[in-house]
C-alpha cells in the first residue's frame, strides 16, 4: 500500500507562496524603487523584447527508433531526404559532409544480414562534447547534440572522438546553404536530428520519408513521455544502442539488431 | 537688376547642390527594403544590429528560440535585393554595400544563406 499524499503536495505552488518566488518578487521591487525610471523604461523595452519563452523544452528528450526489421535493404530515402532538407550534395564526393548513412551488416556464421541508418545517435553523455575545447559541441537542454558554428574552431577533436562517426568537417567554401540550416567550410557539423523542423513542432525529415515510402521504420518522439508512441515501442519491444558497452545512453534506439 | 541678382542666386544654388552631389559620391547605396517598417529605427540598426543578432543568435542555437524579433532569417528575407534576390551579390545590395563602406568584413553569410526561401 502507498501511503496517501496529501493533495496540497502534488497541486503547483502559487508563486506568491514559493519562498524563492517570493524573494525575486521583493528584489525586483527594490530594484524599481532604487533605479531611476529612465533606466526602468530600458530594462522593460529589453524584457520586451527577449522571446517568448519557447524552444527547447527541458521536459523533453527526444528520441529516435529504428525498427531494423522494417528497414529495406537498398533503400536509402532517409538519407535523400536528408540531404535536400539541409542543403547536402545529393551526389556527395569524397571530402563532402555525410550526416546519415545507410549501413548493410551480415552476421558470418549465419550470413542474415541487416541494413540500417546510422547517424549522430544524441548521446546523453557524449564523448563530442567532452572532448570539444571551445564549448561548440553541446548537448542542448531537450537531448540534441549540436555544433555551435559560431564558437567552432574547426579542431576535429569530436570528429575524433564519436564513436559512430556521426560528424564530418567542411573542407570546401560552400554556397547555396538552406536558410535553416548554416553550414560553413572550417567548422564541423552532423545530424542536427532535423533542428529546424523540431522546433516549429515537426519530426526530422529522414522519418518523415520513411514513413512516406510506407516503410515506418523510424519513430520520433519523447523518451521522457511514457505515453509517447517512441516510448510505448521501448517498452514493448527489445531494442539496442549501437556500442552498448560504452554506456553513451544513445537517444537513438535499434529494434531486431 | 533684380533679374541679374536671381540668375546670380540660381548659380550659386546649382553649384552648391553639384558640390553635395560630390560629397555623396562616396556613400554606401542603401537598396529599399522589401516591405514595411525595420524592428528598429535606421540609426539604431545601424549601431546595434550586430549586437542583436550576436545575442539572439545564442538564444536560438543553444535555446532553440526561433522566429525571435532579431533573426537573421528575417533581415535577408525583407532586404534581399529585388534585382539579385540577395544581400551581398552585387556591390550595391544591403549587407556588402554598408559594410564595403565601413571596411568591416562580414563573416555572415561563408555559412548563412544570402538569400530569402524560395
Amino acid at each position: 500500500m502507498k501511503p496517501n499524499t496529501p493533495a496540497t503536495s502534488s497541486e503547483p505552488t502559487p508563486p506568491w507562496r514559493d519562498r524563492r518566488g517570493f524573494m525575486a518578487a521583493g528584489a525586483a521591487a527594490m530594484t524599481g524603487l532604487l533605479i531611476s525610471p529612465g533606466v526602468r523604461l530600458i530594462v522593460f523595452a529589453l524584457a520586451a523584447s527577449t522571446p517568448a519563452a519557447s524552444g527547447a523544452n527541458p521536459k523533453v528528450r527526444w528520441g529516435l527508433l529504428v525498427d531494423t526489421n522494417a528497414c529495406a535493404p537498398g533503400c536509402d530515402a532517409c538519407v535523400r531526404a536528408c540531404r535536400t532538407e539541409n542543403g547536402l550534395p545529393q551526389n556527395p564526393g569524397p571530402t563532402d559532409a555525410q550526416w546519415i548513412r545507410k549501413i548493410e551488416i551480415r552476421e558470418l556464421r549465419t550470413g542474415k544480414t541487416q541494413s540500417l541508418p546510422v547517424m549522430c545517435q544524441h548521446c546523453a553523455e557524449p564523448p563530442c562534447v567532452d572532448v570539444c575545447p571551445t564549448g561548440a559541441s553541446f548537448k542542448r537542454v531537450d537531448g540534441i547534440v549540436l555544433v555551435d558554428k559560431h564558437i567552432c574552431i574547426g579542431c576535429r577533436y569530436c570528429v575524433m572522438a564519436c564513436p559512430y562517426k556521426a560528424r564530418s568537417f567542411v573542407h570546401e567554401p560552400l554556397s547555396g546553404q538552406k536558410p535553416d540550416v548554416p553550414r560553413g567550410q572550417g567548422t564541423v557539423e552532423g545530424c542536427t536530428l532535423c533542428v529546424h523542423r523540431v522546433d516549429r513542432g515537426e519530426s526530422p525529415a529522414c522519418v518523415q520519408a520513411c514513413a512516406a515510402q510506407a516503410q515506418g521504420a523510424m519513430v520520433f518522439g519523447d523518451l521522457n513521455d511514457p505515453q509517447s508512441e517512441i516510448s510505448l515501442r521501448l517498452e514493448r519491444y527489445a531494442t539496442r544502442a549501437l556500442r552498448e558497452d560504452l554506456q553513451l545512453n544513445t537517444g537513438v534506439r535499434y529494434a531486431g539488431l | 537688376m533684380r533679374s541679374l541678382l536671381s540668375a546670380l542666386a540660381r548659380v550659386a544654388l546649382v553649384a552648391s547642390a553639384s558640390l553635395a552631389a560630390q560629397s555623396m559620391a562616396g556613400q554606401p547605396v542603401i537598396e529599399p527594403a522589401r516591405s514595411g517598417p525595420c524592428v528598429e529605427d535606421a540609426p539604431t540598426m545601424r549601431r546595434q544590429h550586430m549586437e542583436y543578432l550576436k545575442h539572439q543568435r545564442d538564444a536560438t542555437v543553444h535555446g532553440g528560440v526561433r522566429g525571435a524579433k532579431y533573426s537573421l532569417k528575417s533581415c535577408v528575407a525583407c532586404h534581399a535585393s529585388q534585382q539579385t534576390n540577395s544581400v551581398t551579390a552585387a556591390p550595391t545590395n544591403f549587407c556588402v554595400s554598408c559594410h564595403s563602406y565601413a571596411a568591416v568584413k562580414i563573416d555572415c553569410f561563408e555559412c548563412h544563406a544570402n538569400q530569402p526561401a524560395p
